[in-house]
C-alpha cells in the first residue's frame, strides 16, 4: 500500500491546524472520507435525489436501486446469507436500540438475565438497561482482566436458564482489545443463547464473516469505515428478525394500514420506518468498495505496524501508563501521562495539530475498572503514517515536560 | 482595588505577549500551580461542579468588607489556570458588581473554546456558580 498516494484520496488531511500539519488520530471516533465517497454523495444528490421505494418515476427507481445495491454490498462484505438480514439504521447506536427494544419485547420477561461485557460502549449498555428495567430483567457483567482481556472462562458460570442474550463488542473502542467472539458465541450457543456482536470498532479493521462467526446479531456504523455519518447496519439472522416485532412505526415498514389492523412489510423493510438515508447507504457502498480495493488485510497490516511502533515509542518515553495490553488489538492506543490529566494532555496535543480523544470514551465501566477518570486515546487508520506517530510521540514528550516537568 | 474591567484589561495585556499557543498554556499552568486552592475538606459533593472531562470545585465566603472571596480547584491544570484568572477577576469584588459584570477577557485571550458547553470541563458551570453565589450573598445582605 502506498500511503502517500492514499493520503491524496483524503482531502481533509492536507490541512494545517494552528500552523501545524493536521495529525488526525481520532479514527476510532470517526474516520475521514476519501474523495470517491465525497464525490458519490455529490453525485447522488445531483443526479438521483428522490424518495426511495415510493415513486414509479425514474429518479425514485434510480435512488431505490442505489439503496438496495448498497444493501447487497453490505451483505457481501459481511457475508450474510440474504439481503433480508441487512437492516439500514443511523448507526451502531440505533442498531442496538432497535434490537434491544424489539428483542426485549419478544423474548425478555421479568426475572430474565442478560450478559453484557464490562468493556462495552455505553451504546451497548444503556439500551439494554432501559429495556431490562421495563421488563424487570437483570444484567450480569462479563469482566475483563487488567490487560483488558475478557475473562471468557467466566462466561459459562454466568449463564443460567434465565439468560436470554449475550452482548459483546468485537473490539473495544477504549482498550483496543479484539475479543474472541467466536469462542463466546460457541459457548452461548451451546446453551441456545443468541449473541449480539458490536462491530463498530471491528468492521474497519477485521474481515467479518457473519456466517462463519455464527453471530445472531451484529451492529456497525458507516462513518467508522470511511462512509458518511448517519448510516449503519443491524444484521440479524433471518429467523430472529422474522420473529421480532418492529421497532418504530411509519411509512415504508408496513404492508397495509387500517385503524383496525396494520400488517408489516417483509424483511428488512419492517425495521426501516420512514424515509431512508439512501445517500448514506450509497456512500457506504462506495466506502466498502474503496476498502475492498485496498484490501482489508493490507489495511490491517499497516495499522498493526503503526500501533506497534506507537506503543514501543510511547512506552520508551517512561512515566506513561498504557491501558489495554491485550495480545490481540485493533489500532487503538489509550494512555495517560503519569501525574497529568488526560484533558490537559489532549489540549496541548490539539495545539500541535494532533487530534486525539480524551475522557471516558463512552466506556465509564472501563474507567471504573482502572480507577481513573479518563485516558488519552490515539487511534490509527489506513492513511496514518509513521511520521505522524513520531509527531504524536514528540507531542506527548512536550506535554509531559509542561505538565509534570 | 481594581474594578472587574480593570483586571480583565490587565489580563488581556499580560496575554498579548504570547504568540504561541503553548506559551499561553505554559503561563496558565504556572497560574494553575500557584492558585490558592480550596481546602481538601471543602472539596465536598456540594462544592463540586461536575464536568465530563475535568472536575472543578468552588467555594465562596463573604469577607467583613462585604466583598466575596472565592476558592477553587480542578483536577486538570490548564482548567485550573483559567480558574485562577476567573478568581483574580472576581475575588474581593462586591456581589452586585459580579452580577453586573460582562466577562470579555476569556474571548480576548483566545480561550473562549474552553467555555463552550460541549467542552464539559466545568468552567461554564463555574462561572454560573460564581454568579449564583453573588446573587445569594446579595440577597442575604439586603
Ligand atoms: C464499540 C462502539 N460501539 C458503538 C458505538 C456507537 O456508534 P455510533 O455512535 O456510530 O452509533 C461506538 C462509537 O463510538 C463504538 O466505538
Amino acid at each position: 500500500m502506498d500511503i502517500q498516494q492514499i493520503r491524496n484520496d483524503f482531502p481533509i488531511l492536507g490541512q494545517k491546524i494552528y500552523g501545524h500539519p493536521l495529525v488526525y488520530l481520532d479514527n476510532a471516533a470517526t474516520t475521514q472520507k476519501p474523495q470517491c465517497v465525497l464525490d458519490s454523495i455529490m453525485k447522488f444528490y445531483t443526479l438521483y435525489n428522490s424518495n426511495i421505494h415510493r415513486g414509479v418515476h425514474y429518479l425514485s427507481e434510480k435512488a431505490t436501486e442505489i439503496y438496495e445495491n448498497a444493501r447487497l454490498k453490505v451483505k457481501e462484505f459481511i457475508n450474510a446469507k440474504s439481503r433480508t438480514e441487512i437492516v439500514f439504521t443511523k448507526g451502531s447506536t440505533e442498531a442496538i436500540n432497535t434490537l434491544a427494544s424489539s428483542f426485549s419485547q419478544r423474548f425478555i420477561n421479568s426475572g430474565d438475565e442478560l450478559i453484557i461485557s464490562e468493556m462495552e460502549h455505553h451504546s451497548n449498555i444503556v439500551p439494554w438497561q432501559l429495556n431490562a428495567q421495563n421488563k424487570g430483567a437483570v444484567i450480569k457483567v462479563l469482566p475483563f482482566n487488567d490487560r483488558g482481556e475478557l475473562l471468557i472462562e467466566k462466561l459459562e458460570s454466568l449463564i443460567t436458564d434465565k439468560t436470554k442474550i449475550v452482548c459483546v463488542t468485537y473490539a473495544s473502542n477504549t482498550l483496543g482489545t479484539v475479543n474472541d467472539v467466536e469462542k463466546i458465541i460457541k459457548i452461548a450457543h451451546s446453551h441456545n443463547i443468541p449473541v449480539l456482536v458490536d462491530a463498530a470498532q471491528a468492521i474497519q479493521h477485521l474481515k467479518i464473516d457473519v456466517q462463519k462467526l455464527d453471530c445472531d446479531f451484529l451492529a456497525l456504523s458507516g462513518h467508522k469505515i470511511y462512509a458518511e455519518t448517519g448510516i449503519g447496519i443491524l444484521y440479524g439472522k433471518e429467523k430472529f428478525l422474522e420473529e421480532l416485532p418492529p421497532y418504530q412505526g411509519g411509512g415504508d415498514m408496513i404492508k397495509n394500514v387500517s385503524f383496525a389492523k396494520t400488517t408489516y412489510a417483509e424483511l428488512p423493510l419492517k425495521f426501516e420506518a420512514g424515509t431512508s438515508n439512501f445517500v448514506g447507504a450509497g456512500s457506504l457502498h462506495t466506502a466498502l468498495d474503496y476498502v475492498d480495493k485496498l484490501g482489508l488485510e493490507n489495511i490491517a497490516a499497516h495499522e498493526a505496524e503503526l500501533l506497534n511502533y506507537a506503543t514501543q515509542k510511547v512506552e520508551a518515553l517512561g512515566g506513561i501508563t498504557i491501558y489495554g495490553k491485550a495480545a490481540n488489538k485493533v489500532s487503538v492506543l489509550s494512555f495517560n501521562i503519569d501525574g497529568a490529566h488526560h484533558y490537559d494532555t489532549g489540549m496541548i496535543l490539539d495545539k500541535l495539530g494532533i487530534a486525539v480523544r480524551t475522557g471516558t470514551h463512552c466506556t465509564e465501566p472501563i474507567m471504573q475498572h482502572f480507577g481513573i477518570t479518563g485516558t488519552v486515546r490515539a487511534s490509527f487508520a489506513l492513511y496514518n503514517t509513521f511520521e505522524e506517530v513520531d509527531a504524536l510521540v514528540d507531542g506527548i514528550k512536550r506535554a509531559k515536560k509542561m505538565l509534570v516537568g | 482595588m481594581l474594578t472587574i474591567n480593570e483586571i480583565q484589561d490587565e489580563i488581556i495585556e499580560e496575554f498579548s505577549v504570547y504568540d504561541e499557543w503553548l506559551d499561553k498554556y505554559e503561563y496558565l499552568i504556572e497560574l494553575g500551580n500557584s492558585l490558592d486552592i480550596i481546602d481538601e475538606g471543602q472539596k465536598t459533593p456540594d462544592n463540586i461542579i461536575q464536568g465530563c472531562q475535568s472536575r472543578v470545585w468552588l467555594d465562596a465566603k463573604m469577607d467583613s468588607d462585604g466583598t466575596l472571596n472565592f476558592k477553587a480547584d480542578s483536577d486538570a491544570i490548564i482548567t485550573k489556570g483559567i480558574i485562577a484568572l476567573l478568581i483574580r477577576v472576581f475575588n474581593h469584588q462586591k456581589p452586585q458588581d459580579i452580577i453586573d459584570a460582562q466577562l470579555y477577557f476569556i474571548d480576548e485571550i483566545g480561550l473562549s473554546a474552553n467555555l463552550s458547553p460541549t467542552r464539559a470541563n466545568g468552567l461554564l458551570a463555574m462561572i454560573k456558580q460564581i454568579r449564583y453565589y453573588a446573587l445569594a450573598f446579595n440577597a442575604l445582605n439586603k
